[in-house]
């Protein structure tokens, strides 16, 4: 069994076994961050660019410490001290990048498509670390990761993302996965933030929280970002939080243990209060490791094999 | 004893010499235009020809060698509280959980048993054809300060063995990692040796043995056969 493309560009069309080894490889690699030693030889001698074009602390290092782990070369390219500044076009930073002889490149990009635009320009494996908001494949397998971990399987399971799904490549790129995978997804958010026509893809929509934690064993709870209130997606952050913040008197009327995961970073007391996001129904925190663990095991997949 | 290797030594498709070399005492059991079998003492060299494909050890042997190798390592480790075994995925496990097996019914004790898969401590990982599986190694006890029984079913070229010497230094400091395997059939390239070993086959490298066990592969045996056979 192996991955059928040389990149990780997305989860549109990844089908439900691929996506399976990809989990499968990254429970061996969980065991691994459990050693005393964190660390194998597997890509030693290979170099691994972190082309982060668009700025990210967690996904970064979270790569970057999965990068490390299988001994691999890790070179960080960041968005403002870089040459793009002075008019290079990505291109050309992607050719240069390829002369010398890199073997993976981990791309975060504002654009939507810049990897698979890259993909078609180098000979490297190139993998989306977010491209604008259109997929962040990583984040999706994590989710989907830590949800197995948790729950035991994923199929069956009914797993609702809330809040800002139209500018989220996280929801999307959950969504493909979790349909893949054989779960029932929804999403619940204001309509202003929720893409026209996104049943057609075989999602329920939400508008109300409590309607949508009554149906949900798994919470995805997305930042809120406070720009978009000055755009008027929302009259205030206070009137989100109103109507939609997972609170711990929502999820107590559901009278059942609902899993909360959340991409990161949180903003306390807006979308998730904080007493949820500390309980023991949170995996915010396993997901943090278990994404290291994911990322190895794309890693891997990628760079091992002809 | 002696009918009975006779008659399976009769059952491979023979062509010039077989020549059996041993390590200790011998006498000799069959005088054959083509083939002398010596006793054997201790352990056993076994050199076939290129055109011979086939079972050469059934499961009576391979048990007698499992039991041999229990009593050498039981002799050999007098703290037996600081034993542990781990196997080598896949067949390696195998064996690992019948000589754990065999020391518990031999001398009463239960040793911690483990598992490793060595992929990702393997050298020829960028030059692989195929996409590497990975089963995961299963450990849940500390090595630091066991004396480890590594167990494979051959041992060919001796990396897969360094691989795993590797990963077990990754995980701890063994007291001391005593090779055990079921065949041994030279041509190494590293220099590893085995200190435990049911037999050893002279082989060339256009040939392949195969070990299958009965957990897996419905049949205990060791199998010889030619590089390019179909499998049988």
């Amino acid at each position: 069994m192996t991955l059928s493309s040389r990149h990780l560009l997305g989860l549109e069309g990844m089908p439900k076994e691929e996506l399976q080894l990809i989990l499968d490889t990254a429970t061996s690699f969980r065991a691994v961050l459990d050693r005393p030693i964190k660390k194998v030889p597997t890509l030693q001698g290979k170099t691994i660019v972190n082309l982060f074009l668009e700025s990210s602390t967690r996904t970064r290092i979270s790569f970057e410490l999965a990068e490390r782990r299988l001994s691999a070369d890790v070179v960080n390219f960041s968005a403002d001290a870089s040459s793009l500044r002075k008019g290079e076009t990505l291109k050309d930073t992607a050719r240069n990048i390829e002369a010398m002889k890199i073997d993976i490149v981990v791309i975060r990009h504002s654009a939507p498509g810049a990897p698979h635009f890259l993909s078609k320009v180098i000979k490297s494996n190139v993998i989306n670390a977010g491209d604008g908001a259109h997929e962040h494949p990583t984040q999706a397998l994590l989710d989907m990761y830590t949800i197995r971990e948790r729950l035991g399987q994923i199929e069956g399971l009914h797993v609702c993302i809330v809040g800002d799904i139209l500018h989220s490549r996280v929801a999307l790129s959950n969504i493909y996965g979790l349909l893949a995978m054989g779960a029932d997804v929804s999403v619940c958010g204001p309509k202003t933030l929720i893409p026209y026509g996104l049943e057609r893809m075989g999602v329920r929509v939400f508008h109300n929280i409590d309607e949508a934690i009554r149906a949900a064993d798994v919470l995805n709870v997305l930042r809120i970002q406070l720009e978009r209130q000055a755009l008027a997606f929302f009259p205030s952050i206070r009137e989100y939080r109103l109507f939609f913040a997972v609170t711990k008197e929502r999820l107590d009327r559901a009278n059942r243990k609902i899993t909360i995961l959340h991409p990161g970073p949180i903003n306390r007391d807006v979308e998730l209060s904080a007493d949820v996001a500390d309980s023991d129904c949170s995996v915010i925190l396993d997901q943090v490791l278990n994404g290291v663990a994911v990322r190895m095991a794309i890693l891997f997949l990628l760079g091992t094999g002809k | 004893m002696i009918v009975f290797v006779f008659h399976r030594i009769v059952c491979l498709r023979l062509t010039p010499i077989i020549s059996i070399y041993m390590k200790a005492n011998f006498r000799t059991i069959v005088n054959h235009q083509n083939y002398r079998i010596f006793n054997i003492g201790q352990s056993h060299y076994v050199t076939v020809p290129t055109s011979l494909t086939g079972a050469i050890f059934h499961v009576n042997e391979i048990r007698s060698f499992i039991a041999r190798i229990v009593d050498e390592i039981l002799r050999k480790n007098s703290n037996h509280a600081a034993l542990a075994v781990i196997g080598i995925k896949t067949r390696g496990a195998i064996l690992a959980e019948r000589i754990a097996r065999g020391i518990r019914e031999t001398a009463g004790i239960t040793v911690p048993l483990g598992f490793l898969d060595i992929t990702l401590y393997r050298d020829d990982l960028g030059a692989t054809l195929h996409q590497p599986i990975l089963q995961g190694s299963e450990i849940d006890f500390d090595v630091t300060g066991k004396d480890i029984i590594l167990v494979d079913d051959v041992l060919f070229t001796g990396r897969t063995v360094r691989a795993a010497l590797d990963e077990l230094a990754d995980m701890g400091r063994s007291a001391s990692i005593q090779l055990t395997v079921l065949v041994d059939r030279g041509l190494r390239e590293l220099p590893i040796q085995a200190d435990f070993t049911g037999t050893s086959i002279v082989t060339t490298r256009d040939q392949e043995i195969k070990v299958y066990v009965s957990e897996v592969d419905g049949e205990d045996a060791i199998l010889i056969r030619n590089v390019g056979d179909r499998p049988q």
